[in-house]
């Protein structure tokens, strides 16, 4: 198939057309406003429905109400657009909605400023907004993967019935690939009967998130409680690639994995094995391979575009089985790979010293 | 094969525009590419500036510390970005703008008078693909056949009209390099 040069942003936007998207609010807001742009151009010509709303907070309760009709919808922005859809992202998820928010990550906290970051992780992962839920999280780490995880998003959320997000940053964002599109395959859209369709024939569908009655909410949280245990259970995605018996496992997602595999055959010259574990779910987290790994390794080392957000979860997956070293800018500073080598050849210069210290005792 | 090369200058003189093309070019030779453009509130007469990566195999990092060429346009692109440069590394400097000498002796360095042998083909503004025409021959990375024919996949159609100028700049830029061997 014919491979076509497009930025991440618009890669993102055509695949989530492909996917069966017809349904586009947003604000715009650098670095993803090419999502916006490209979405006004296209969805008219596939009968969808493009609308710039007046806020951020306005565009993700029309994509709540969108959904709930049991529309394709989506929204999209960066950080600060991102902390303004938190309320609709919980309502979202405690009405049970499925949909599609993207953030194309720039350098926080407050407007900050337009350069990549990945410091977002806690609030996409974490539950930015209130309330128990969770999102799943999707993290691509080349433009190819901006065009295909619309595509998985919408399905995961469908069939969870949950809200989806997948978390980029401003270099996936900006930077432009070859990509290959998978062609207008039949999209798998599934039976919605809970959606709000109008009722004749059958019983009223409501679509809420208030659930006053005594001991209701509860039950509605074990439920959506139950719905996450299940997504632990089958979702959880990760790449592994490297040394098939590393020393030292890296640990990196997003375009900061890139950096990683940039150094990998660096490390090997000088004499070094070394894995990477990508997670392309950022939650449900893969825990399981961080640990096993970790029971093998002289050293985890974690890359990110922050102050070691990602960091707290490989800690928590590699239970204190090796040292668990950080390196990351903060504020749009991009970590350049030679940078990030210089880093890990001091920590092996530590870590050789701690190993002697030990023989020696 | 694997080469990256930094195209920097002033906002205005189509250093995004000649990345993209540079980009087009490998991808029809077969290559994967990665272009990473600075971005945002960029202007005229602001600084300007991105990076291109072609190669055989998938390319790892888009990000480059210290690039295998350049193409600087501007002063401020010379001093920033030569000193960044690859021992051995390809380097087009825009000697219209930029009359200063590096002390380095490590580099293969071409100084192309762009902007003057642009204007006198009747057109200043492709100063950019006099220079790009240049580093191509010099790097040797793309063909030229590659980059003429990527023109069309570039230009925006409203702009059509401006192909043929575009194409002779390219032509130009290659001709001014002494060929190696």
């Amino acid at each position: 198939m014919k491979k076509l040069l497009l930025s991440g942003n618009e890669a993102l936007a055509e695949g989530a057309v492909r996917a069966g998207c017809r349904c586009y609010f947003g604000y715009p807001i650098t670095p993803q406003s090419e999502i916006p742009a490209y979405m006004a151009k296209r969805l008219r010509q596939v009968g969808g429905v493009f609308l710039q709303a007046e806020s951020e907070i306005a565009a993700i309760n029309m994509v709540y109400g969108a959904a709930a009709t049991g529309m394709r919808a989506m929204t999209s922005s960066s950080g600060p657009g991102i902390s303004l859809k938190q309320e609709g992202l919980s309502y979202l998820a405690g009405a049970q909605l499925p949909a599609l928010v993207v953030n194309v990550m720039r350098g926080g906290p407050g407007l900050g400023n337009i350069a990549p970051s990945q410091s977002d992780y806690f609030q996409a992962t974490k539950g930015g907004g209130h309330g128990d839920y969770h999102l799943i999280v999707l993290a691509p780490f080349s433009v190819q993967e901006m065009a295909d995880f619309p595509h998985l998003a919408f399905d995961l959320a469908d069939k969870y019935r949950n809200p989806v997000m997948i978390l980029a940053d401003a270099i996936l964002g900006q930077m432009m690939e070859a990509v290959e599109l998978k062609n207008n395959e039949k999209n798998r859209l599934i039976e919605k009967p809970w959606a709000v369709t109008g009722a004749r024939g059958r019983p009223q569908n409501i679509i809420r998130s208030l659930f006053l009655k005594e001991g209701e909410l509860e039950a509605h949280n074990k439920l959506l409680q139950k719905k996450y245990r299940i997504m632990k259970k089958n979702e959880v995605r990760y790449q592994l690639t490297g040394d098939p018996d590393p020393e030292v496992l890296l640990v990196a997602y997003g375009s900061m994995a890139r950096v990683c595999m940039y150094i990998m055959p660096r490390l090997k010259k000088i004499g070094v094995r070394t894995s990477l574990i990508r997670p392309i779910t950022l939650w449900p987290f893969p825990y399981d391979i961080i640990e096993d790994i970790s029971k093998k390794v002289k050293f985890i080392f974690v890359l990110e575009m922050s102050e070691g957000q990602m960091l707290e979860d490989v800690k928590l997956a590699s239970r204190e089985k090796c040292p668990v070293y950080f390196y990351g800018r903060m504020g749009g500073g991009v970590p350049e790979p030679e940078e990030v080598l210089t880093k890990i050849e001091e920590v092996l210069k530590v870590e050789s010293k701690r190993k002697n210290y030990k023989i020696r005792r | 094969m694997y080469k990256d090369v930094i195209i920097a200058g002033f906002g205005g003189q189509g250093i995004i525009f000649a990345g993209k093309l540079l980009s087009y070019a490998g991808l029809k030779e077969g290559k994967e590419v990665v272009f990473y453009p600075s971005y945002g509130a960029e202007m005229r007469g602001g600084t300007a500036n991105c990076t291109v990566i072609i190669s055989d195999s998938m390319i790892p990092s888009p990000i480059v510390s210290f690039p295998s060429g350049a193409i600087v346009m501007s002063y401020p692109a010379f001093d920033k970005f030569l000193p960044r440069v690859k021992k051995d590394g390809q380097v087009v400097v825009n000697a219209s703008l930029i009359k200063e000498r590096t002390k380095r002796n490590d580099l293969y360095i071409v100084r192309i008078p762009a902007n003057d042998v642009a204007e006198s083909m009747g057109n200043s503004r492709v100063a950019n693909m006099v220079a790009l025409g240049a580093w191509v021959h010099l790097s040797g990375v793309v063909s030229l056949k590659a980059l003429l024919s990527s023109l069309k996949d570039v230009l925006s159609p409203d702009k059509s009209d401006l192909l043929k100028i575009n194409e002779k700049a390219l032509k130009k830029g290659w001709e001014l390099v002494p060929n190696s061997d």
